[in-house]
């Protein structure tokens, strides 16, 4: 019998690349292998609506399971903890030793911590996987004083969430507004003002220097010698790459899993593995819609985009064309809803092109005068206009 | 036949699906997604593509 495909990683980067390998056409074995207990489920909802719920299950974000995808092998709640490229083989922390015909790393991110003087852990949270989002949730109970570390779009939903459930909510972070990068200035302080017209404050060019309290935090100390009291404290100060596992490998893993034009995993003695392929946000790739410079996206379309390429060209054994997807994000704070497509991080410019600020309203943003992506609030025919533009 | 299902009250009009399966899942005047409750069996593969894609996972085939 022929190795299998090994999925290293059973999120959704893993599912859709299994469903991916089928709908092309391949019939082997393929074996996914993730550290979780839980069977492939959605992320996003865990700071949004999931968490606004009386309660977090796995029912609630499970992905559907397709027929096509029955026979898939699933090792659950058992970790990667190295790799051999030479050898084509895998190694779980039961040592056991997975050989494979592909390898498909879909490891993903973990979030960022601090380490504090006095690092004590009761009432600090972090929010990236379910069981996280079960701890928080039972947190979250009214009147209780919340703060978060780090204004990105998670560190922003979830205070929103906060809030909504009666919580006093107050974000401390060390930009100018949140959510900066990618929304640029003026439509990153117009949520920001539509976030405090909703109770949730905000410190911003402050930081946490430490933590304060014996057994549970009771406070947080900030940079400008203040404390600010607090019963819960979230960090969400963005994530590191899971590729430790791949240590000692003639592999690229600065900053996430360096991959190719083809998603292939780039060698650090030149050239790349055939088939060691990337998916996903633990994925470092160029993207020739916009440059060749090597990039991490984590937006949650970028692992069904690199899983629907990779399953085709395992399936196929085509890479014709480049990987290229257009990102899209979407974020929802209170009742208002953003919606992006292309890659509006890397804009040197931004305006305003239709509605008004403090209503719906439509951004274009640009680098070097060109138009890499646009963003609204509201107005969804308009932006999704722009996605038509952009794949042309 | 496929019958399919929108649970409206997650659903937050993205239009994602309208770009998978057209024929199923479009956004009207006010922008508010509209769907037919029923397709062609040949429909299928394009509204699990609508499945997948959809940020609020809102979207059901009712077996």
């Amino acid at each position: 019998m022929s190795k299998p495909v090994v999925i290293v990683g059973a999120s959704m980067g893993g599912l859709r690349a299994a469903e991916a390998l089928r709908r092309f056409g391949y019939t082997g074995a393929i074996t996914a292998i993730g550290d979780e207990t839980w069977a492939p489920y959605n992320r996003p909802p865990l700071s949004k609506e999931v968490l606004a719920g009386d309660s977090v299950s796995h029912e609630t974000v499970a992905f559907p399971m397709r027929e096509a995808t029955a026979d898939v092998g699933w090792v659950l709640g058992n970790r990667v903890v190295s790799a051999d490229l030479e050898h084509s083989t895998v190694t779980t922390q039961d040592g056991e030793v997975f050989e494979y015909s592909h390898l498909i790393i879909a490891t993903g991110l973990r979030p960022k911590k601090q380490v504090y003087p006095n690092n004590i852990h009761a009432g600090r949270h972090i929010i990236r996987t379910l069981d996280d989002a079960m701890g928080l949730r039972q947190a979250l109970q009214p009147g209780q004083r919340v703060v978060v570390l780090g204004a990105g779009f998670i560190g922003c939903e979830t205070a929103a969430t906060a809030r909504k459930l009666g919580c006093d909510v107050t974000i401390v972070a060390p930009g100018s507004v949140p959510m900066r990068r990618p929304l640029g200035d003026e439509l990153a302080g117009e949520l920001q003002r539509r976030q405090e017209a909703e109770g949730v404050k905000f410190l911003m060019k402050r930081t946490v220097t430490d933590l304060i309290g014996e057994s549970h935090i009771t406070a947080v100390a900030l940079d400008d010698g203040s404390e600010l009291a607090c019963d819960v404290f979230i960090e969400a100060i963005g994530s590191l790459p899971n590729t430790e596992f791949l240590d000692g490998n003639d592999i690229d893993i600065t900053d996430g899993l360096l991959c190719d034009g083809n998603l292939h995993a780039v060698k650090l003695s030149g050239g790349s593995w055939s088939n060691v392929w990337g998916v996903g946000d633990v994925v470092r790739f160029p993207n020739s819609r916009y440059d060749n410079v090597a990039r991490r996206v984590e937006h949650w379309n970028i692992p069904s985009e690199c899983a629907k390429y990779v399953g085709s060209a395992i399936a196929t054994g085509e890479t014709a064309e480049a990987f290229r997807p257009l990102p899209s994000f979407w974020s929802d704070q209170f009742d208002v809803h953003i919606l992006a497509y292309g890659l509006l991080a890397i804009a040197d410019s931004n305006k305003l092109v239709q509605g008004s600020l403090d209503g719906d309203c439509v951004f274009e943003y640009y680098r070097e005068g060109e138009l890499v992506g646009a963003a609204g609030i509201g107005l969804r025919s308009v932006v999704m206009g722009y996605r038509k533009t952009f794949e042309g | 036949m496929i019958k399919i299902n929108v649970d409206m009250t997650k659903c937050q009009h993205y239009g994602m699906c309208v770009f998978e399966a057209p024929d199923v899942f479009k956004l009207n005047e006010d922008d508010k997604l509209e769907y037919t409750a029923t397709a062609e069996d040949s429909e299928r593969s394009n509204v699990e593509a609508a499945i997948d894609v959809c940020p609020m996972q809102a979207i059901f085939i009712v077996d």
